[in-house]
């Protein structure tokens, strides 16, 4: 079709008609329907990040409500050089990412491999598996701190039954506050990586997993040779966008620490928002918010290709 | 034979730990909000169960937990609302109207990027809009951030049941004259429905435990929504245990619900983003 019309000029080949055509003509639905999603693209995520490319070289204040702006260029570097907390969230963050990848891969690969093995309560599991997904990760904040709390926390009220004079203060305690939001953490999340992994090994062919056993192959030896190899594509990209979703973490933070005690668990998001909101630098917040997205999107970028060769390579 | 019993009995008791441990902490926050202080400060496993902290949250005079689920519901089911039409409306069109590869590619993989990207980016643009807009503080402005938010998920989740939809119909419809509107207002849009049902009911959860954006774009109960309160709970001086259990567990029962309903397409919508294995 567009070969012919390419070669053979059609009779109202002016542009105009068929422009009109195309806006109100008989197609025209296509155009139509999508317009609302572009119009939101447009507005509310390509703006933002014009704006924020704008606020980034500005100092803004309010002065008597009114918005004042002044270029600065790249002075926000100077303002970065001179932010100690921006390192140490920067270092919060990546001790917290690799940890949680890593321990979140490991226990979602052992459940969906054992999920996978059940019948009849397989329902009852999967179920239950997903509830951390969906509750408020507010909610995942009190219901931990409440665990956490040292006081009248459980944990402590279990210690101190079990005759331990001095029981941990968990997000109180600066050296132990990172690994209490990292156990949150594996709480909530390990769910994300079962669902991923489940649908992985649900797509390994059932003749595999029957010729291993019928060749007398223990459990181990099967999940070692057959479902680990065949699931390695899949595991690999399951940590890449577990990595880039972690990169998010903030609610629970927000509840079990807000960032303390001290900086022990200031995460980038977390810091972002206290120059926001407590210091209220919007210049600054603004030049940190577009560092954060050049960086996240170069990352995306990279999964989204590796994520497609894998596809290609599972066919 | 034997030992296969044995491992398999090993295993759904090891599994049945696991679901200890998920459902321990909700059982805990439920047990404690049915809690009075001074059961609180014991600490003991024995008590008599009172509502009281229900009570408290919801018609207290000091309490505005009933002004912000008014704002939660309001927010959550406008949200479900819009991106329920605009994201069937632009999954039909990106799925099934032959659009050239590179629009319809270009424009999932930029809302693969918007859903990926961590929130607190479109912070500091948005709270400026909503100040200029005069919205700043009202459940409008949480709106519009969580429209945004859930755009990727509602959009990729209807071009999955759609992509399902044989085409053979939509051309028998066009051929017996239906315009292209009407091949999917009357035809597609019936088929789909209880795809296009679950995609909302899943939007609606994520408006209604989204946080950063109802904390940064509000300022007083005007505006806020159920998960903002919780967090006011923590950080207050005295914590007021119970009735923060309470809340809490009022901010969960919409995902409680959800897990009893349609397990399937749920699943598919919490991974979006990953491959298909």
């Amino acid at each position: 079709m567009m070969q012919v019309s390419a070669i053979i000029p059609p009779p109202n080949s002016t542009g105009r008609p068929r422009q009109v055509d195309r806006l109100f003509g008989a197609g025209s639905f296509k155009l139509w329907a999508l317009l609302p999603l572009l119009v939101v693209l447009v507005i509310f995520t390509l703006l933002p990040i014009l704006q924020l490319l704008q606020m980034s070289v500005s100092e803004l204040e309010f002065v008597e409500g009114e918005l004042v702006s002044e270029f600065i260029g790249l002075g926000q570097l100077d303002n970065l050089a001179k932010d100690p907390i921006a390192g140490i969230a920067l270092k919060n963050t990546l001790v917290f990412v690799v940890a949680v990848v890593l321990i979140e891969t490991f226990t979602g690969f052992c459940l969906a491999v054992a999920i996978s093995r059940t019948k009849t309560l397989a329902i009852l599991y999967r179920s239950v598996v997903i509830i951390p997904l969906l509750i408020p990760p507010v909610a995942i904040g009190t219901m931990w701190s409440l665990m956490y709390d040292y006081n009248y926390g459980l944990f402590t009220t279990i210690l101190i039954e079990l005759g331990v004079q001095y029981p941990p203060l968990w997000t109180a305690d600066p050296d132990l506050a990172l690994i209490s939001v990292i156990i949150v953490d594996v709480w909530h999340w390990t769910s994300f990586m079962f669902l991923i992994m489940l649908a992985g090994i649900e797509s390994i062919p059932p003749p595999l997993l029957e010729a291993a056993r019928v060749d007398g192959a223990t459990e181990l030896r099967t999940i070692r040779y057959v479902i680990l190899p065949m699931m390695a594509p899949t595991i690999l990209v399951a940590m890449l966008l577990r990595t880039i979703l972690a990169f998010k973490v903030f609610d629970q933070i927000f509840v079990l620490t807000s960032g303390g005690p001290g900086t022990a668990t200031q995460v980038i998001s977390m810091h972002i928002y206290k120059v926001f909101s407590e210091q209220f630098r919007l210049g600054y917040a603004a030049f940190l918010s577009l560092m954060v997205a050049g960086f996240m999107f170069i990352f995306v970028a990279f999964y989204l290709w590796a994520s497609r060769v894998v596809r290609r390579r599972l066919g | 034979m034997k030992q296969a019993a044995l491992s398999k009995i090993a295993l759904n008791l090891s599994l049945l730990i696991v679901v200890f441990i998920i459902l321990f902490p909700v059982f805990y926050i439920v047990q404690t909000s049915l809690k009075s202080m001074a059961d609180v400060y014991s600490g003991s496993f024995f008590f008599t169960a009172k509502t009281a902290n229900y009570e408290e949250i919801f018609t207290g005079s000091r309490s505005n937990f009933a002004e912000l689920t008014r704002n939660s519901l309001i927010v959550s089911s406008s949200v479900a609302l819009i991106c329920g039409a605009i994201g069937s409306l632009a999954a039909y069109s990106l799925a099934r109207l032959n659009w050239r590869r590179w629009v319809a590619g270009g424009i999932i993989v930029w809302l693969l990027f918007i859903n990926m990207m961590p929130p607190i980016v479109f912070v500091t643009p948005y709270y400026l809009w909503a100040r200029a807009a005069g919205i700043y503080d009202t459940p409008a402005a949480v709106i519009m951030a969580h429209v945004v938010l859930n755009m990727p998920l509602a959009v990729i989740m209807m071009m999955n049941f759609f992509a399902e939809v044989p085409k053979e119909l939509e051309e028998a419809a066009v051929i017996d004259g239906c315009s292209q509107w009407q091949a999917f207002r009357m035809v597609i849009l019936p088929i789909v429905r209880p795809g296009l049902a679950a995609m909302a009911v899943l939007v609606f959860v994520f408006s209604w435990k989204e946080f950063l954006f109802s904390l940064s774009l509000t300022t007083t109960s005007a505006g806020r929504t159920i998960p903002v309160g919780i967090a006011n709970f923590v950080q207050e001086f005295n914590i007021r245990y119970g009735e923060m259990a309470a809340g809490s567990f009022v901010a969960m029962i919409p995902a409680l619900i959800l897990v009893l309903l349609a397990q399937r397409h749920i699943i598919k919508g919490l991974t979006v983003g990953a491959i298909k294995g």
